[in-house]
């Protein structure tokens, strides 16, 4: 059986921040009634124009910079024709011979830490199409034109990745990348995001591409691994079977797990491109691009840098916290706020991660707040908290939505939840000859070298003290008192 | 009140001036005009008598106000090209027989500001694709000079309209020489301005890249009074030049004194009637007297321009007329089995003959495989036509020539013969295709009695002295002055 070798490159559909559309004033906010976010221009009626917003211009630029792409200062709105009632006019206006962005690429990092660069054809702006409605009027289809004329940004890579994992990896660092430069909204489910998957499949060491077919729209990264896994099983399948794959575009159906064609080659359009002359050459001047470079943010790969530079942070702890512009706000705003900048790595990678992840909140939404993580953070290095009992402080803070400011600070929550540190001595003392009274066992145990007995005997005086004794001194208690008998 | 219903745009602004004569009552004369003789002539595909009223009023109301709009309360007629909001804007075509505006085009909220009344929606050409006014849904429209004779087209209504006094002035949209062959053709003078001059927004667009709103007048002296009111940069429009507005009348009055007038011999060659070619020498002539020189140019590449334009308007064509679909607006067939056959009902019967011609055309030169070879090459020739005119400005500032080979024609002549009928522009095209502003005076007859029509290409935003040369030419014959007996 010959080893096959996967072959995907990717194609995004992503919708531009703008609040107008891209040739007109109207609304690009999502989820209004039906034909109420439509005018003159969206529904194409005769003698209507378009005209450029340069705010998605901006966008696309700054989403070239961002991934070292050649912009091109002058690039060419192009006509795509086709008939569809979702498309008012008659045609798409795209970009063809000539993107505004070309080349440059993304670094995706694996589960296992690799790293790849994943290079990129272009990126081209155009305008999003409406939605034909099937299930609303018997018999007869309705169209809801509110989205078209949204600005896209299509983007679109080489034939470079190898796997499926690769693919995900790559849409969501492209996922991350755009919310980060705050260009698309990022939202999956309301269509912000849609990726087109090209596989095909090639015995390994062949140079020549298998023939690919394309899943459209692919709305979440769970779909986008499904529907890969099973075109390349299937794939594998109809040539292992002496089958040919022929070219077509094809539809995940979720429900059922599958992909299925919805037209092949032959059927394929011609789209009569040219140059739209209602629409003269998109100029990006040098004084455009200057200023949208001033006024780019820090990058995901620059920002990681710094965290392993500024705070001493591992690369994967870095990696994982510079990967989105919320979640790397909340943790410099955590350090700033006085908390050490490992233990704060560690809580939001642990604690607060899996709070969050229970709840299916995002960072920006948390109801415990950069200061409050702080607090609690210092409030361990202080002695108030051990480890502990700081994890169950943070846990009923979580599940009682409290807030420091209500209880006026840290310290009145740990005396509200009595989650103080015992660090007497006495009151330890106590404790541990109490469980020592009852451990005749585990002293001869220990007496005969086995240490583990002592830890068997510091968890009782633990649990004893409902977990609130400070560990080191009942160590030292304990030692010491053994070392005496 | 007894009114000169040829009179001017500037006898009858100055009359309104003077209170000789309200706006309601220049309205109430046209219209009165137009229910006597727009049953014969066609002009019109439209009349609404109340909106018509109701603009007039509101312009005396203007005028008693205090407003001193330059053209407050004339009358003007605009090509059924041209949206206005409530009115019915059928481009001559079935796909839009009932199709009302739902917002007004630039240029005519342009003209609304300046004062001027809309008497009415002017028969053209369906999709102002024709050079005789045939191919209209709406039925032919009558040359007033002789009624077996075409107006010219597409604005054939526009002239026609103006020319039997049936609206002292009139819109019209010139894509291949829509407007100055039809102004030839009725004796009048037509201008089609600089590429951006005017705003195309709201005007139904037939070929985006060459397609420019002009007006129609007896006088070139009207002409830049219209035109005034009519330019303008519009935010809503691309390609729209965003320039200072101008008063293409402040250079009326000077003295054609060392004018040098580029005669490109190409426009003198054969194809031209020998009696169309008479009657032009003898109109520079007249340019000569009045201190004007004339040099012979070369414009070698003119010759591609009926060719580049058979690429280039078809392949816009194809794609602008593509939401004519049935869908949101416009004819849709009553019965169809599914969508596409919806697609293909609705076109088939929405559009005529020449249309589908051109849609087919267009369709063609833009597939696959061919874009290249048609569409790219006619690119690159337009680029050559334009060079060939910015070496000839090196020696003269207006280059004249007849503005079509041959005079009004009887109906039925050419329209078997598309291609017969496209060279009837081959002297207009070019300066679509290069985006320059031309005109057409009166300038003579030829043997038959019928209009020859001056023809002026000016450099890129030289209105005002194309103007200036046609208003001298005006001040010194009165070719401009005659009226048909109607």
């Amino acid at each position: 059986m010959a080893q096959w070798e996967i072959v995907i490159g990717l194609e995004t559909h992503v919708q531009l921040t703008t609040a107008s559309k891209i040739f007109c004033g109207c609304s690009t906010a999502f989820g209004a009634a039906p034909n109420t976010q439509v005018g003159v221009v969206g529904l194409a009626m005769p003698g209507a124009l378009p005209v450029m917003n340069r705010g998605a211009v901006e966008r696309a630029v700054k989403f070239g910079l961002a991934i070292g792409a050649k912009i091109n200062q002058r690039s060419i709105m192009a006509r795509k024709n086709y008939f569809y009632p979702d498309l008012p006019k008659g045609y798409q206006i795209s970009q063809f011979e000539t993107p505004i962005v070309q080349g440059g690429g993304l670094t995706i990092t694996l589960e296992d830490g690799t790293t790849k660069f994943i290079e990129l054809t272009r990126a081209h702006l155009e305008e999003d199409a409406g939605k034909s409605v099937h299930d609303l009027f018997d018999g007869q289809s309705g169209v809801d034109l509110n989205r078209a004329g949204t600005p896209l940004l299509e983007i679109v890579t080489e034939p470079v990745m190898r796997s499926g994992k690769e693919a995900i990896a790559y849409a969501k660092t492209l996922h991350n990348l755009v919310r980060y430069l705050d260009i698309c909204d990022g939202n999956m489910q309301e269509g912000s995001f849609r990726c087109d998957v090209n596989v095909s499949v090639r015995p390994v060491g062949q140079k020549e591409f298998g023939t690919r077919r394309e899943i459209k729209n692919l709305n979440s990264f769970k779909f986008m691994q499904q529907a890969i896994d099973y075109e390349v099983r299937w794939q594998i399948e109809q040539i292992e079977d002496g089958k040919k794959i022929v070219q077509a575009t094809v539809l995940f159906n979720p429900d059922t797990g599958e992909t299925r064609a919805m037209r092949t080659k032959e059927d394929a359009m011609d789209y009569r491109y040219f140059p739209d002359p209602d629409l003269p050459p998109l100029v990006v001047s040098d004084a455009d691009l200057a200023r949208i470079k001033a006024a780019m943010p820090e990058l995901p790969e620059a920002k990681c840098v710094r965290f392993v530079a500024q705070y001493g942070l591992s690369q994967y702890d870095a990696t994982l916290l510079s990967q989105d512009g919320a979640t790397a706000a909340y943790y410099e705003a955590a350090v700033k706020a006085g908390a050490d900048a490992k233990l704060a790595a560690n809580w939001m990678l642990g604690d607060l991660a899996a709070a969050l992840n229970r709840e299916d909140k995002a960072i920006e939404d948390s109801p415990f707040p950069p200061s409050q993580l702080a607090a609690l953070i210092v409030s361990i290095s202080n002695g108030s908290l051990n480890s502990k009992t700081a994890r169950v402080l943070f846990e009923k803070m979580w599940s009682d939505r409290l807030q420091i400011i209500a209880v006026a600070g840290i310290e009145a929550a740990i005396d509200k939840y009595g989650l103080r540190q015992i660090s007497d001595s006495g009151a330890i003392e106590k404790i541990v000859d109490e469980v020592l009274a009852k451990s005749a066992a585990q002293i001869a145990d220990f007496k005969a070298g086995k240490e583990k007995a002592l830890m068997s005997i510091v968890g009782q005086v633990m649990k004893a003290s409902q977990g609130k004794a400070n560990p080191a001194q009942v160590n030292d208690i304990i030692r010491k008192k053994l070392a005496g008998i | 009140m007894s009114w000169n219903t040829f009179a001017t745009v500037a006898e009858t602004k100055r009359a309104l001036d003077e209170k000789k004569v309200s706006a309601v009552e220049l309205a109430e004369h046209y219209l009165a005009r137009a229910d006597v003789l727009n049953p014969t002539l066609n002009a019109y595909i439209t009349l609404d008598r109340e909106k018509t009223l109701a603009e007039a009023k509101l312009a005396d109301a203007r005028r008693t106000s205090g407003d001193t709009a330059p053209l407050l309360g004339v009358p003007i007629a605009h090509k059924d090209i041209y949206l206005i909001d409530g009115w019915r804007t059928t481009c001559g075509s079935r796909m839009l027989e009932n199709f009302v505006a739902p917002y007004t085009s630039t240029v005519v909220a342009n003209m609304a500001a300046a004062g001027m009344v809309t008497l009415g929606k002017l028969n053209m050409d369906e999709f102002a694709m024709g050079s005789s006014n045939e191919t209209s849904y709406f039925g032919t429209v009558k040359n007033p000079w002789d009624l077996s004779r075409v107006p010219g087209g597409s604005s054939g209504g526009s002239a026609a309209a103006v020319a039997a006094g049936l609206s002292p002035a009139s819109t019209g949209t010139d894509t291949g020489g829509s407007i100055r062959q039809p102004a030839m053709f009725c004796n009048l003078t037509g201008l089609k301005p600089t590429y951006g001059v005017c705003s195309r927004f709201g005007i139904i667009a037939f070929a985006s890249s060459l397609d420019q709103a002009g007006p129609f007048a007896q006088t070139a002296e009207d002409c830049a009074l219209l035109l005034n009111a009519m330019a303008g940069f519009d935010p809503h429009d691309a390609t729209s030049l965003d320039r200072p507005r101008e008063d293409y009348s402040r250079d009326l009055a000077r003295p054609l004194a060392g004018l040098r007038i580029g005669l490109p011999k190409e426009f003198f060659g054969e194809g031209v009637a020998p009696d169309i070619a008479k009657a032009v020498e003898a109109a520079l002539d007249v340019y000569r007297k009045l201190g004007a020189t004339t040099v012979e140019i070369s414009l070698p590449n003119v010759k591609y321009s009926v060719p580049a334009y058979y690429v280039v308007a078809p392949a816009e064509a194809s794609s602008n007329l593509s939401r004519y679909d049935g869908v949101r607006f416009g004819h849709r067939a009553e019965q169809y089995d599914d969508l596409l056959d919806m697609y293909k009902k609705s076109r088939a019967e929405g559009f005529g003959a020449e249309v589908k011609r051109r849609i087919l055309i267009g369709t063609y030169v833009l597939s696959h495989g061919y874009y290249d070879a048609y569409y790219l090459q006619a690119g690159k020739l337009r680029r050559l036509i334009a060079e060939d005119f910015k070496r000839a400005y090196e020696v003269c500032d207006l280059v004249m020539g007849p503005t079509a080979p041959e005079s009004a024609f009887q109906f039925g002549a050419k329209s078997d013969d598309p291609v017969k009928m496209y060279l009837n522009d081959i002297f207009t095209i070019c300066a679509n295709l290069t985006g320059q502003p031309a005109m057409s005076h009166p300038c003579g007859t030829d043997d038959n009695g019928q209009h020859v029509g001056m023809h002026v290409i000016g450099n890129y935003l030289d209105e005002a002295r194309m103007l200036n040369a046609a208003h001298q030419f005006q001040l010194a014959t009165d070719w401009h002055k005659r009226h048909p007996s109607i």
